[in-house]
């Protein structure tokens, strides 16, 4: 895949056209990845270079490991950057030399401040707008956005049912394999309600079905519990844990509460205010169900705290 | 319990127009004004129940012209908003025309509507859509764009083609606003009707009540004139309350997120 080139556009080249990088949607080019692995590694601080080469050490295991189906599901960003126009014309710089990667099954959070271009990652990885540099290497993505944006005029059902529908289902089976997920998360008898009949944890639920019955294996979840009261979103952990051990999905989640990040992810990258980088990138390894409390996950809390101030120190 | 409701509701409503009627006739009673220019309510009263046969019979090409009209206006504004929404140079080519045409005086175009269309409902028709289109085209095109770049973005990582974002999203969130352009479109097209009926001739015998109006006016029938005038005051009424019924039938989310429901 030839990157794009874009003679004569500005200089930050704001909307979209990849000028040195390309997109890839799927697959890896052996040759490429090491020749980007080379780049990657001339100029970085110390805590990047760090959490590159942990990152290459997982994605060789990764590969060694995985078979064909689950390499796809596999993310990898790579020294990405993306700038977009501001209200006054000038640009903004969203991300800078973002690299981050999640093996296949992996949940990765990422966390940092409000405004740290963490809604811009996602749409980067989902294929709504393109890097400005680098790469960004995974299987199509579902977006399950911070707002839940089910469609009024649909009942739960069948907002839950949109991505089957539109992959043509017919609307009987669509609602019927909607309808089996209900029962799982706890929405059953809700199916015909319309969604401004749901409180706001069962509106983020039907909208984490839609996501997951988009059947991507790779689903980007914006801030999903951001708007809910601490015992729902302790409910909703919960439950994404068990909908996620009953159907492996690889997830990044990007979040600005370093304590959900800690509690259900298996890596932890801290990005800096904006413009967006990699601060630091933790490995969380106690065991599921993880409680907040456990001395581990409040010692791996602090850390990744530790790393969001200092990112925002700078 | 809720009939009882209903009637309060009512109720401010029917003491206006007792209060209006009242001084209305006192008006008219204490002499101040020639009844061939203003009848009283009691004569206007007298002469709706003396004329109600030929009222009625005078209402139906009317409501007909009006019910259809507003029908064609909704088909073809919804359908030509759509075409707009897709198409930008479509837009630019259109929008203009579209909003010329509301000055151009239906007078001007009369005698052709009868040279194409001869003496029958049809260019009354015309002149009708012509008018309410007008209101439905661009309350639609602002409805189709109502819909949140969010959302949009969503349906595209849910792989949707562009018919398919129509359908599921744009579409069903312009419904209630093109049903809003109908019953904007309502109020003109009542006049609407009246000015077809003046403005192209009629052959046959109940003609309209546009028409009947004319011709009791000429004949200084006050009275009856604005009996004919009061059933279109009403017919106008009970169409507008019904398009506000199609809408809570058709677009229930609208309804009930305007938080108009009690």
């Amino acid at each position: 895949m030839a990157p794009h080139t874009n003679p004569g556009a500005d200089p930050l080249n704001l909307w979209g056209n990849a000028r040195e990088g390309s997109y890839v949607q799927t697959g890896l080019d052996p040759g490429l990845e090491a020749e980007r692995e080379r780049e990657t590694h001339t100029e970085r601080t110390d805590t990047e270079r760090t959490a590159q080469t942990a990152s290459v050490a997982r994605a060789q295991r990764a590969a060694h490991a995985a078979d064909e189906l689950q390499a796809e599901s596999a993310v990898r960003v790579s020294a990405v950057s993306r700038a977009y126009a501001g209200e006054d014309g000038a640009p903004v710089r969203a991300l800078t030399d973002i690299t981050l990667h999640a093996a296949p099954g992996e949940l990765l959070a990422v966390v940092g401040p409000s405004g740290c271009g963490k809604t811009t990652l996602l749409e980067l990885i989902c294929g709504l707008q393109r890097p400005d540099a680098g790469t960004i290497e995974c299987a199509p993505a579902a977006l399950m956005p911070q707002r839940d944006l089910l469609l009024p005029w649909l009942s739960a059902v069948d907002n839950a049912a949109l991505a089957l529908r539109i992959a043509r289902v017919s609307r009987a089976q669509a609602r019927e394999r909607a309808a089996e997920m209900f029962a799982e998360l706890g929405l059953a008898g809700f199916e015909q309600a319309r969604p401004d009949q749901l409180s706001g944890g069962m509106r983020q639920r039907v909208a984490f079905v839609r996501t997951l019955l988009s059947g991507k294996r790779l689903l980007c979840l914006d801030e999903p519990f951001g708007a809910l009261d601490a015992i729902t979103r302790a409910e909703m952990h919960a439950w994404l844990m068990d909908a996620l051990a009953r159907e492996p999905r690889t997830v990044v989640l990007v979040t600005h509460d370093v304590e959900e990040a800690v509690v259900l992810a298996d890596r932890v990258a801290v990005i800096s205010p904006r413009p967006g980088r990699v601060v630091q990138e933790l490995e969380v390894t106690p065991a599921r169900p993880r409680v907040r409390t456990d001395p581990d996950v409040v010692g791996l809390r602090e850390q990744a705290l530790a790393a969001l101030e200092q990112g925002s120190a700078r | 319990m809720r009939s009882r409701r209903r009637a309060v509701e009512t109720l401010p409503a029917v003491v206006l127009v007792i209060v209006l009627l009242g001084a209305w006739e006192a008006y008219v009673d204490l002499g101040s004004v020639n009844t061939l220019v203003l009848p009283a309510p009691h004569e206007i009263a007298a002469s709706l129940w003396n004329n109600a046969g030929l009222l009625a019979a005078n209402l139906r090409p009317t409501a007909e012209e009006v019910v259809l009209g507003i029908a064609l206006a909704l088909a073809s504004g919804f359908a030509l908003a759509i075409a707009i929404h897709l198409s930008p140079m479509l837009r630019r080519a259109v929008y203009p025309l579209a909003v010329g045409s509301q000055a151009v005086p239906i007078a001007v175009i009369a005698a052709l509507l009868i040279f194409w269309w001869g003496f029958g409902i049809l260019p009354k028709l015309v002149v009708v859509t012509l008018i309410c289109f007008f209101p439905v085209l661009v309350t639609t095109v602002d409805g189709l764009a109502t819909v949140d770049p969010e959302q949009l973005k969503l349906l595209r990582t849910l792989d949707a083609s562009r018919w398919q974002v129509l359908r599921f999203a744009e579409l069903p969130a312009a419904l209630p606003a093109a049903i809003s352009g109908a019953r904007i479109a309502l109020t003109v097209a009542v006049i609407g009707a009246y000015i077809a009926e003046s403005q192209t001739a009629t052959t046959g015998a109940y003609a309209g009540l546009g028409h009947e109006i004319n011709a009791d006016l000429t004949a200084l029938q006050t009275p009856r004139a604005y009996a004919a005038a009061l059933v279109l005051f009403v017919f106008a009424i009970a169409c507008f309350y019904t398009l506000a019924l199609l809408e809570r039938r058709l677009a229930p989310w609208a309804h009930r997120s305007r938080g108009e429901h009690r």
